[in-house]
C-alpha cells in the first residue's frame, strides 16, 4: 500500500499514543486510590490505637 | 524503601518520556515507505518488547520465590506480570490501529507475529484468574510462581520460533542486516526504548509500594485484634478469679434450672 498522506495518517498515529497515554494514566489513577484508602485505613487504626492507650 | 526509589525514577522517567517525544515528532526522518504513520513503531516496538521482557523477569522472580520461598520475590514477580499483561493491551491495540491504516485490515490471522503475541497475552490473562482461584497464601504464591516461570519459557520458544518462522506482511526490527534503520531513526527507536524501560520500572516500584504498604497494613491490624483479644481475655480471667468480698463468698453463678410451667 501507497503511504498515508498525512492527514489521514495523523488520527490514526494520535489514536496510538492516545491509548498508550490512557492506559498509563489509568493505571496511575487505580493505584493513587488505592493508595489514598490505605492511608484512610492507617489513619483509622492510628486514631483507634491512640483511643485504645490510656 | 519503594516510596524511596520512587520520586526520582518518575522524574527521569517524565524527562525520558519527553525527550523520546521530541525526539519521534522533531528529529527522527519520515518514513519512506509508511510516512507519517510509521511514528506508531516508537511506541509499538519498545511497548512490545518491554512487555515481553517483562514476563521474563516474573518468571527470574518466580524461580527466585521458589528457590528462597520469599514471599517478596512472588510479589515481585504478580507485579511484573500484571504490568506485562497491561503493556500487551496497548501492544494489541496500537498494533491494530498501525495495522489497518498500513494493510487496511485490523488484525491479520495469517501473521505469526500477531498471533503468537496474542496467545502470549490470553495465557498471561489466564495468571490472575488462576493466582485468586486459591486461598491458601502460600499455595497461591507456589502456583503462581510455577504459572510464571512456564510462561516465561512459553514466551521464549514463542519469540524464538515467530522469528524462525517465515514473515508474511509483519517486519522485523532486529534482522540479521541490522534493521535497515537511518542511524536517526536508530537512535530515536533506542531512546524510545530506554524510556519504556523506565515507564515500566517507575509503575513496578509504584504497584509495589503499594502492595508493600497494604501488606504490612494488614499485618498490623492482626496483630493488633489479637492483643485486642489477648486484653479481652486477661480481662474475663480477672473478673473469674476475683477474690471474695469483704461481706462473704463470692456470689456463684445460678444454675440455669427448668422453669416452672
Amino acid at each position: 500500500m501507497p503511504a498515508l498522506p498525512f492527514d489521514t495518517a495523523a488520527p490514526y498515529v494520535a489514536a496510538a499514543y492516545l491509548v498508550f497515554l490512557a492506559l498509563v494514566f489509568v493505571y496511575v489513577a487505580i493505584i493513587a486510590r488505592k493508595v489514598g484508602r490505605l492511608e484512610r485505613e492507617l489513619a483509622e487504626l492510628e486514631r483507634a490505637d491512640g483511643e485504645r492507650e490510656p | 524503601m519503594y516510596a524511596r526509589a520512587l520520586k526520582p525514577l518518575a522524574l527521569l522517567t517524565a524527562a525520558a518520556v519527553a525527550l523520546t517525544f521530541g525526539l519521534i515528532f522533531f528529529w527522527a526522518p519520515l518514513d519512506a515507505d509508511q510516512g507519517f504513520i510509521q511514528k506508531i513503531f516508537y511506541l509499538h516496538v519498545p511497548m512490545a518488547i518491554v512487555a515481553l521482557l517483562g514476563f521474563l523477569a516474573a518468571g527470574i522472580m518466580a524461580a527466585m520465590h521458589l528457590r528462597t520461598r520469599d514471599r517478596r520475590w512472588d510479589m515481585r514477580s504478580y507485579v511484573a506480570v500484571h504490568l506485562s499483561i497491561i503493556l500487551a493491551v496497548g501492544v494489541l491495540v496500537t498494533g491494530s490501529i498501525w495495522a489497518k491504516a498500513s494493510w487496511g485490515h485490523w488484525w491479520v490471522w495469517s501473521e505469526p507475529v500477531l498471533v503468537s503475541f496474542l496467545i502470549t497475552f490470553l495465557l498471561y490473562a489466564v495468571y490472575q484468574p488462576l493466582r485468586f482461584s486459591i486461598d491458601d497464601p502460600d499455595r497461591q504464591g507456589r502456583s503462581a510462581s510455577v504459572f510464571a516461570i512456564a510462561g516465561a519459557a512459553f514466551t521464549v520458544l514463542n519469540f524464538v520460533a515467530v522469528r524462525m518462522a517465515e514473515a508474511y506482511t509483519h517486519p522485523r526490527v532486529f534482522s540479521q542486516t541490522g534493521g535497515n534503520m537511518p542511524p536517526r531513526m536508530f537512535v530515536t527507536f533506542l531512546v524510545a526504548l530506554v524510556a519504556m524501560a523506565l515507564v515500566f520500572a517507575t509503575l513496578w516500584t509504584l504497584e509495589l509500594g503499594s502492595k508493600t504498604a497494604s501488606e504490612r497494613l494488614r499485618r498490623a491490624r492482626r496483630i493488633r485484634d489479637r492483643e485486642a483479644e489477648r486484653t479481652e481475655l486477661v480481662g474475663a480471667r480477672a473478673t473469674v478469679e476475683r477474690p471474695p468480698t469483704a461481706a462473704g463468698a463470692t456470689v456463684p453463678t445460678a444454675t440455669p434450672t427448668a422453669a416452672p410451667r
